[in-house]
C-alpha cells in the first residue's frame, strides 16, 4: 500500500463540479502521474466544502492549504510549486476582504471561523464513495454500539436527551418521534429519509448526501433498530443525480460490508435501504404527501392525525426524518447527549446548516451552532453585503419563512425565536436582500413559488395564494389601493389559519412579514406609486432634467417607441404614456440629463 | 365502545371515540356547512379529503382551524363552530372558491340544485374582490354521449374521484395538474369517451356544482313532440316512478306511477308505455338462457357458469373494458330499454301501421349510461336507433315543471297497451336484487313446472354491497350472487376469473342501490337513506300488483304467440339479444 | 471489502483504516501538533532531505507522536542542508541545520519529546516559511 504523505482534496459537490471540478481532479492526477508522485500524493474527490462563492476549492493536507477558484490549468502549478517544492501558490489563496491579507488555513477565514461542523463533519473531508474512509472516521461505530451494547429504548433515550429537533423545518423533537413510532406495533415498519429538498437556493441535504452518504445510511439503520423497522427508504428528488449516485454506491458498499442487510454486525437485526425518486414537487417535503408520492399516488398531503408514525407508508408505522436530522444521529450516539446539549441553545441544541444566498459576499453552505445571531451569520460568516450596499432584510426558512430586518439582527437563531420574529427555521435557506430590492417584489417572488408548488388540494392554498400573488402584482404595477393592503392581510391570515398542510399554512409568511416590517414600502407603492428600490418597472419614470438637456436629439433618435420629442437645441420631453422604460435614452445621453424618478 | 365527552358551542356531548367533530356537532343539532365532505352512510361511502376548508371550526389549544369533517374528537375538547374567526375564515375561503368559479348560474344545469350556490346564499357573499384581475383556471368543456364535464366549475371536492375510483373502481377520473390548475379529469386530460368511463353517472350524482352534468336531450324531445308527422311513444323505467315525486315535494319513497303517466300523456306523447313490460320480456329471454345453461350444467356438459345479468349498460361497458376475456359469460339478452325499442319499432310499429322512421321512441331512465346505450351501433337498423332519446328522471322533472304542470295535481292514469302491461317482477328491476328475484320467480316455475307459492325472496333483498343466497328449486340449490356498485362487481368477477366462483347466476348493477341510485335520478345530496326508501317503494308496488311473475304477463304471452314464437327463437335472438365488444383493445387502438 | 461481522471486527477495521484519513485529521488540527517542515530544494534533496523527510514521517508514527511532516522549498541555508523547521505548539519555530538520521533521531527524542534543545540550531535571520 502506498504511503501517502500528502492528500489533495478536491470539492466534488454539484456546484464545484459544474465549475470544472472534475477536470481539476483529472488534471491533478495526470500531473501527479507525470511527476511520479503516485506513491506519495493522493487526490480525493470529496463532498462540498461549503464555500461555494469561491469554488472550485482544492485543499492540500496535511499543511491545510485552502486554494480557491481553482481552474484546471492551475493544477500544473499546484503540483510543481506546492507539492514538489513546498511553496504555496500565493495567487490561489483566499484574500481576507478586510485585512487584504492572504489566508491559507480555512480556519482563519471569516467564513469558517464561527462554523461548527457536525452534520457536515465529513463533507469536504472524506471520499464519499469510499466506505473505508467513513469507517476510518468512526463510521458505523455508533451503529455497532447500538446493535451490540444498547437496547432500542436506550437509543431513543439518548436521542430524546440530546434535545435534537427535526432539521427539515418543523423542529419536532426527533427522539419523541422515534418513541411514537417504536410504540406502534405492526408486522412491518419503515424508516424514511426525506431528501426532497425543495426550497429555492437550499442545498444542505444534497451536500450531505453527496459528501457523506454513509452517515445517512448509518443513522437510518440506527433509527430502524430503535423503532423496530426493517426497511428504509430515501425519498430523493430525481434532479439530484450526483447525490443519487453517491447513495447508490454507498448502499452497495454497505451491503457488501454487511452493514446493511441481514444480521448486521452479528446482532440478528436486519435492515436495508432503497431509494425512491421524487419529481421535485415542493409539497412532497411534507411527510404525508411524501408517503403518498412513494405509494404512487398523487403527491398531496392528508390530514394529520393519523401521523405517519401511526399510519404511514402502506398504512404501516413510518418514521420520517430529514437528511440533516439523520446526519446528526451517529455523532450524538458517540459523543453523548450531554455533549450535544452543550452546543447551541437550551431549546434548540446542536447546530444548523444554512444555505447562504442572495446579496451576500460569501454565498455558500454553513453550519453554525444554534443561538448564533443573524448578524454573525450575515456579516462575519457571510462577509457582509455585496458591493458595500446596505442590508435590508434576510428571508429565512425559504418560501414559507418570513423577512427579518435590521431589528432582528441580534436575535439568536433557533426554532422558537425565529417563529416569534415572524419567520421560521425551515430547512435552512437564508436569502439576503439589500437596498436595491423591493420588498413587495420579494414577497411576490416567493408567492410565485408557492403558487407554482401548491398541490391544489385545499382551496385556501390553491386559490388563495394565487389571489395573493395577483394583488401583489397589482400593487407592483402601481394599481394597488389601501383596500388591497387590508385584503392582503386578511387573505394571508385566513390562508394560514385554514390551509391543509404546512405549505399553505406558511406560504403567506413572506407577505405578512413584509407587511409587518416594510409597511411603508407598501404604502409608497400604493399611495405615491413609487418603488424606492427602482425594481417595479411600472412605477418608474424616465424624466429629462431641463437644466442639463442641450437638445442634442440623441435620446429622441434612440427611443424605439418615439416617446421623446423636442426641437434640436431645445429641451426634450418624454411622453410617459408611450415610454416602455427600456432605458435606451439614459444610456445614450451624454449630459446626464435623463434620470429615473 | 369508548366514549368521549367534549363541548361544542358550550354544549356538552358524548360520542363514541373516533367520531369526527362534524358528526358530534350534528348529534347536537349543529349543522356545520360543508362542501367537499360527503357521507353516503347507508352505502358505506365517505369522501373527506378535507380540501374545501369550509367546515373549519375553532378547537381550543390548536394553532389553526380544524376541518371538522376529518378531525376526530378528543376527550375534553372544546370546539366552537361559529366564532367570528371561523365565520371570517369560511367566508374568505368561499370567496376564494367563488373567485375561481364561473358566475353563469343562470344557464348552469345545476342552477337551483347546486351546493356551492347554497353556500354562497348562506354566507351572503356579495362581492368577489379584484375580480377583474382574478385569473380563472379554465378548461375546455368535454362532451360525451352521457356526461358533460365543465371543469371551470370543478371545486376539487374529489367526490367524483371517490365514486369513480373507490366505489366503482373504474379509474376514469383523477386529480390532474397541480396547484391553481388542479381539476379532476381523465388521465392526460383525455376526453371521457377515450377513457375507461362506463357512464354510470355516479360522478354526476355527487357533484356539488355544475362541473359534471348529464347531457340534456330535452331540446330534441321537445322538437320531436312538436312534430305532428311523428308518432312519439315513451317508456318509463321502474326506478323513475319511485324517485320523480321527490322533485315535486313528495317525501322520498313515494311512488308516483299514475301521476307520471298522466303528466307524460299531457306532454304530448302518443303512447305512454312501461319499460317494466320489457323487463318481463328480459326475464323470459334471460331466464330461458339461464335455464338452458343450467340444464347443460346438470347434464355435465361444459358450459359457462355463472351467468351474469346484462340489463345495466354501465355494467356492460365495465366488463367490455375491464374483462374482455370474459365476454362470453354475461347473458346475451339486451337491456329492457333496448328490448322495448326493438319491439316498439317492429311489432308495435306494424300494429299501429307507422313506418319505423316516423316512430320516435323515448325512454325515461334513472340512468345516464342509457343515453350512451341507445346510441350503440348494435341497436340501430339502417342507422335508425331502436330508442331515439333517453331522458333522465331529472330531465323529465324539469320538462314537467317547464310545461306548467305540477305532478301533485295530476290524476292517476294507467299505461297504454300493449307495451304498458307489466308484472311485479318487472317493477323490482329498479333495485339491487330485483332482476335476479324476478328471474328466480320465473325460473322456478318453468324449471319445476310447479306453481311458486311464495314469491317474495327476502334473502335476495337489502343494501349489502355483495350478497349471496341459495334458492331451493325443487331440490336443486341455485346459488345466487348479487353485487351493486362496480367495485363490488369487480370482486365477484375476479373470483370468476380465478375459477373460485361458486355461483350459478349473478346480478350486477353498476350503481350503488341499483337503478334507484342511478346517475340520472334526483340528486340525493348525500342523503343515502333516500335510496332505501325508493327501493321500498318498488317492493310495495310489486306486492300490490295482481300479477307478479313475468311469464304470467298476458301481453308478453301474446307477444310470443303472435310475433316472437318462443324465448330464444331466431326472431327473439335477432331482436332481443346482442353481442359484446372488447373495448380494452378498442381503446388501445384509439391511442 | 470483507464483511464486517461484529463490533469488534468493525473497530479493528477502523484501526487499520484510520491511517487513510489520519493525515487529513492531523492537517485539520495541525496547530495543536508538532510540525516538521523539511527543506526540499535541490540542494536539500541532494544532501539527503528526502530520506530525512521519510524518516520523520515513519518515526513520528512509530514513536506515537502526533505530528505533521510537510515539505517546503529551499530555506536558504545551503551551507547546512538538509534543513528542517520544527514547531511545537505554543512555541516559536526552530530551524535545525545539517540534519541527518542521527540528528533527526536526537531532535525527536530531545526536542520534540522533552522540549530540550539540541545542537545545530540556526539563527533566526530568516522569515518564517509562511510569510515568504
Amino acid at each position: 500500500m502506498a504511503k501517502y504523505s500528502m492528500h489533495i482534496l478536491v470539492c466534488g459537490g454539484t456546484g464545484c463540479r459544474a465549475a470544472q471540478g472534475l477536470a481539476i481532479t483529472e488534471s491533478l492526477k495526470k500531473e501527479i502521474d507525470e511527476n511520479n508522485l503516485n506513491d506519495t500524493v493522493q487526490v480525493i474527490e470529496t463532498g462540498c466544502f461549503g464555500f461555494c462563492e469561491k469554488g472550485p476549492i482544492v485543499k492540500i493536507m496535511p499543511d491545510n492549504t485552502f486554494y480557491v477558484q481553482v481552474k484546471p490549468e492551475d493544477t500544473k502549478e499546484i503540483i510543481a510549486e506546492h507539492v514538489i517544492k513546498g511553496r504555496k501558490v500565493e495567487r490561489l489563496l483566499f484574500v481576507d476582504p478586510d485585512k487584504k491579507e492572504k489566508v491559507s488555513d480555512s480556519k482563519h477565514m471569516g467564513f469558517y471561523r464561527k462554523q461548527l461542523r457536525i452534520a457536515l463533519r465529513n463533507c469536504g473531508f472524506i471520499d464519499p464513495e469510499n466506505i473505508e474512509e467513513y469507517i476510518g472516521r468512526e463510521g458505523y461505530e455508533a451503529l455497532g454500539r447500538c446493535l451490540t451494547e444498547m437496547k432500542p429504548q436506550d437509543v431513543i433515550k439518548i436521542i430524546k436527551d440530546s434535545g435534537l429537533r427535526g432539521r427539515g423545518g418543523g423542529g419536532f423533537p426527533t427522539g419523541l418521534k422515534w418513541e411514537i413510532a417504536s410504540k406502534n406495533h405492526a408486522d412491518q415498519k419503515y424508516v424514511v429519509c426525506n431528501a426532497d429538498e425543495g426550497d429555492p437556493g437550499a442545498f444542505m441535504d444534497r451536500s450531505i448526501l453527496e459528501g457523506d452518504p454513509h452517515s445517512i445510511l448509518e443513522a437510518m439503520t440506527i433509527c430502524g433498530y430503535a423503532t423496530a423497522a426493517t426497511k428504509g427508504l430515501v425519498y430523493i428528488r430525481a434532479e439530484y443525480p450526483l447525490a443519487i449516485k453517491r447513495l447508490q454506491v454507498a448502499i452497495k458498499q454497505a451491503r457488501e460490508s454487511g452493514l446493511l442487510g441481514k444480521d448486521i454486525l452479528g446482532s440478528g437485526f436486519d435492515f436495508d435501504v432503497e431509494l425512491r425518486f421524487g419529481a421535485g414537487a415542493f409539497v412532497c417535503g411534507e411527510e404525508t404527501a411524501l408517503i403518498h408520492s412513494m405509494e404512487g399516488e398523487r403527491g398531496e398531503p392528508t390530514v394529520k392525525p393519523p401521523f405517519p408514525a401511526e399510519s404511514g407508508y402502506w398504512g404501516k408505522p413510518t418514521n420520517v426524518n430529514n437528511v440533516e436530522t439523520f446526519a446528526n444521529i451517529p455523532v450524538i450516539l458517540i459523543k453523548g447527549a450531554t455533549w450535544f446539549r452543550s452546543i447551541g441553545t437550551e431549546k434548540s441544541p446542536g447546530t444548523k446548516v444554512f444555505a447562504l444566498a442572495g446579496k451576500i459576499n460569501n454565498v455558500g453552505l454553513i453550519e453554525v451552532p444554534m443561538g448564533i445571531t443573524l448578524r454573525e451569520v450575515i456579516f462575519e460568516i457571510g462577509g457582509g453585503i455585496k458591493d458595500g450596499k446596505k442590508f435590508k432584510a434576510v428571508q429565512t426558512g425559504g418560501p414559507s419563512g418570513g423577512c427579518l430586518t435590521t431589528k432582528h439582527l441580534d436575535t439568536p437563531i433557533e426554532f422558537d425565536t425565529l417563529i416569534a420574529a415572524g419567520s421560521m427555521m425551515g430547512s435552512g435557506g437564508m436569502i439576503v436582500v439589500d437596498e436595491d430590492d423591493c420588498m413587495v417584489s420579494v414577497a411576490k417572488f416567493y408567492l410565485e413559488f408557492t403558487v407554482e408548488e401548491s398541490c391544489g388540494k385545499c382551496a385556501p392554498c390553491r386559490i388563495g395564494n394565487k389571489r395573493l400573488h395577483e394583488v401583489l402584482t397589482k400593487i407592483c404595477n402601481g394599481n394597488g389601493t389601501r383596500e388591497d393592503l387590508e385584503l392582503l392581510d386578511n387573505m394571508s391570515r385566513v390562508i394560514k389559519d385554514t390551509a391543509l398542510c404546512g405549505l399553505g399554512q406558511t406560504s403567506p409568511n413572506p407577505v405578512l412579514s413584509t407587511l409587518d416590517n416594510f409597511y411603508d414600502e407598501y404604502l409608497e407603492h400604493v399611495d405615491d406609486k413609487k418603488c424606492r428600490a427602482g425594481v417595479c418597472k411600472s412605477l418608474m419614470q424616465y424624466v429629462i432634467q431641463p437644466d442639463n438637456c442641450v437638445g442634442c436629439t440623441a435620446c429622441a433618435r434612440v427611443c424605439p417607441v418615439g416617446a421623446i420629442t423636442g426641437e434640436r437645441k431645445g429641451i426634450h420631453f418624454i411622453d410617459q404614456s408611450l415610454c416602455i422604460k427600456c432605458g435606451a435614452c439614459i444610456e445614450k445621453c451624454k449630459f446626464n440629463a435623463i434620470f429615473i424618478q | 365502545m369508548d366514549f368521549v365527552k367534549l363541548i361544542i358551542d358550550n354544549k356538552q356531548v358524548e360520542v363514541p371515540a373516533g367520531t369526527t367533530i362534524y358528526k358530534a356537532a350534528h348529534q347536537l343539532g349543529i349543522e356545520i356547512p360543508v362542501l367537499c365532505y360527503m357521507n353516503l352512510e347507508h352505502m358505506n361511502i365517505e369522501n373527506k379529503p378535507a380540501g374545501c376548508r369550509i367546515c373549519v371550526v375553532e378547537v381550543e389549544g390548536r394553532r389553526n382551524l380544524a376541518p371538522s369533517c376529518s378531525t376526530d374528537v378528543v376527550e375534553g375538547m372544546v370546539v366552537r363552530t361559529n366564532t367570528m374567526r371561523v365565520l371570517n375564515a369560511r367566508r374568505t375561503v368561499l370567496e376564494f372558491i367563488l373567485s375561481d368559479h364561473p358566475k353563469d348560474c343562470l344557464v348552469c344545469p345545476k342552477s337551483g340544485n347546486c351546493e356551492l350556490q347554497d353556500l354562497a346564499v348562506k354566507m351572503g357573499v356579495r362581492k368577489i374582490h379584484n375580480e377583474e384581475i382574478s385569473q380563472m383556471s379554465s378548461y375546455r368543456v368535454d362532451y360525451s354521449p352521457s356526461i358533460i364535464r365543465d371543469l371551470d366549475k370543478c371545486v376539487m371536492c374529489r367526490r367524483c374521484e371517490t365514486m369513480c375510483n373507490d366505489v366503482q373502481t373504474v379509474g376514469a377520473l383523477h386529480a390532474v395538474n397541480r396547484g391553481f390548475m388542479s381539476v379532476v379529469a381523465p388521465a392526460f386530460e383525455m376526453d371521457l369517451v377515450k377513457s375507461t368511463c362506463t357512464y354510470c353517472g355516479q360522478c354526476v350524482a355527487v357533484c356539488p356544482t355544475g362541473a359534471l352534468a348529464e347531457v340534456d336531450n330535452t331540446p330534441q324531445l321537445i322538437r320531436a313532440l312538436s312534430d305532428t308527422k311523428k308518432t312519439v311513444i315513451v317508456q318509463t323505467a321502474p326506478a323513475v316512478r319511485a324517485a320523480l315525486g321527490e322533485e315535486f315535494g313528495y317525501p322520498a319513497g313515494t311512488s308516483v306511477t299514475g301521476k307520471m303517466v298522466a303528466a307524460l300523456r299531457r306532454l304530448g306523447f302518443d303512447y305512454v308505455f312501461d319499460t317494466d313490460f320489457a323487463a318481463d320480456l328480459t326475464i323470459m329471454e334471460e331466464g330461458t338462457e339461464l335455464l338452458g345453461r343450467l340444464e347443460k350444467h346438470l347434464k355435465g356438459e361444459p358450459v359457462k357458469l355463472p351467468i351474469l345479468t346484462s340489463c345495466c349498460p354501465s355494467w356492460v361497458n365495465f366488463f367490455e373494458q375491464q374483462y374482455p376475456d370474459m365476454l362470453d359469460i354475461p347473458s346475451t339478452a339486451r337491456s329492457p330499454q333496448q328490448m322495448f325499442g326493438a319491439i316498439a319499432k317492429t311489432y308495435f310499429a306494424d300494429k299501429i301501421n307507422v313506418k319505423r322512421e316516423d316512430l320516435i321512441v323515448v325512454s325515461i331512465m334513472p340512468c345516464l349510461a342509457k343515453k350512451y346505450e341507445c346510441q350503440r351501433e348494435e341497436f340501430k337498423t339502417d342507422g335508425n336507433p331502436d330508442v331515439d332519446y333517453s331522458i333522465s328522471t331529472r330531465e323529465l322533472a324539469h320538462l314537467i315543471k317547464e310545461a306548467n304542470m305540477d305532478l301533485r295535481n295530476m290524476p292517476d292514469e294507467d299505461f297504454d297497451n300493449p307495451l304498458g302491461e307489466s308484472t311485479g317482477a318487472g317493477v323490482i328491476f329498479g333495485t339491487t336484487g330485483g332482476v335476479i328475484e324476478a328471474a328466480v320467480r320465473t325460473a322456478y316455475e318453468v324449471f319445476t313446472k310447479k306453481k311458486l307459492e311464495k314469491v317474495d325472496f327476502q334473502q335476495l333483498r337489502g343494501m349489502e354491497g355483495i350478497r349471496s343466497a341459495s334458492v331451493d328449486i325443487d331440490g336443486f340449490e341455485l346459488k345466487i350472487g348479487i353485487a351493486h356498485g362496480l367495485g363490488n362487481a369487480r370482486k365477484l368477477l375476479e373470483d370468476i376469473r380465478a375459477g373460485k366462483s361458486e355461483y350459478h347466476a349473478i346480478e350486477i348493477m353498476a350503481c350503488p342501490g341499483g337503478c334507484v341510485g342511478g346517475g340520472g335520478q334526483p340528486l340525493h345530496h348525500g342523503h343515502s337513506e333516500i335510496l332505501q326508501k325508493r327501493a321500498a317503494a318498488l317492493y310495495r308496488e310489486d306486492a300490490e300488483k295482481p300479477i307478479r311473475k313475468s311469464h304470467d304477463n298476458p301481453m308478453i304471452i301474446e307477444l310470443y304467440e303472435k310475433f316472437l314464437g318462443h324465448p330464444m327463437s331466431e326472431k327473439a335472438h335477432h331482436l332481443l339479444h346482442t353481442h359484446y365488444v372488447d373495448k380494452a383493445t378498442v381503446i388501445k387502438t384509439i391511442e | 471489502m470483507a464483511k464486517v461481522k461484529s463490533l469488534a471486527d468493525l473497530r479493528k477495521m477502523k484501526e487499520d483504516l484510520q491511517s487513510k484519513v489520519h493525515l487529513r485529521e492531523k492537517g485539520d488540527n495541525y496547530e495543536n501538533l508538532v510540525q516538521v517542515k523539511v527543506g526540499m530544494g535541490t540542494s536539500g534533496i541532494a544532501s539527503g532531505a528526502k530520506e530525512v523527510f521519510n524518516f520523520f514521517v515513519d518515526e513520528l508514527e512509530k514513536r506515537s507522536i502526533e505530528g505533521v511532516v510537510t515539505q517546503t522549498g529551499d530555506m536558504g541555508y545551503n551551507f547546512a542542508e538538509p534543513t528542517i523547521e520544527v514547531t511545537i505548539p505554543g512555541k516559536e519555530p526552530i530551524v535545525f541545520g545539517n540534519v541527518d538520521m542521527k540528528k533527526a533521531d536526537q531532535i525527536i527524542e530531545s526536542y520534540i519529546k522533552n522540549g530540550e534543545l539540541v545542537e545545530g540550531i540556526l539563527p533566526e535571520n530568516y522569515d518564517k516559511i509562511d510569510n515568504k
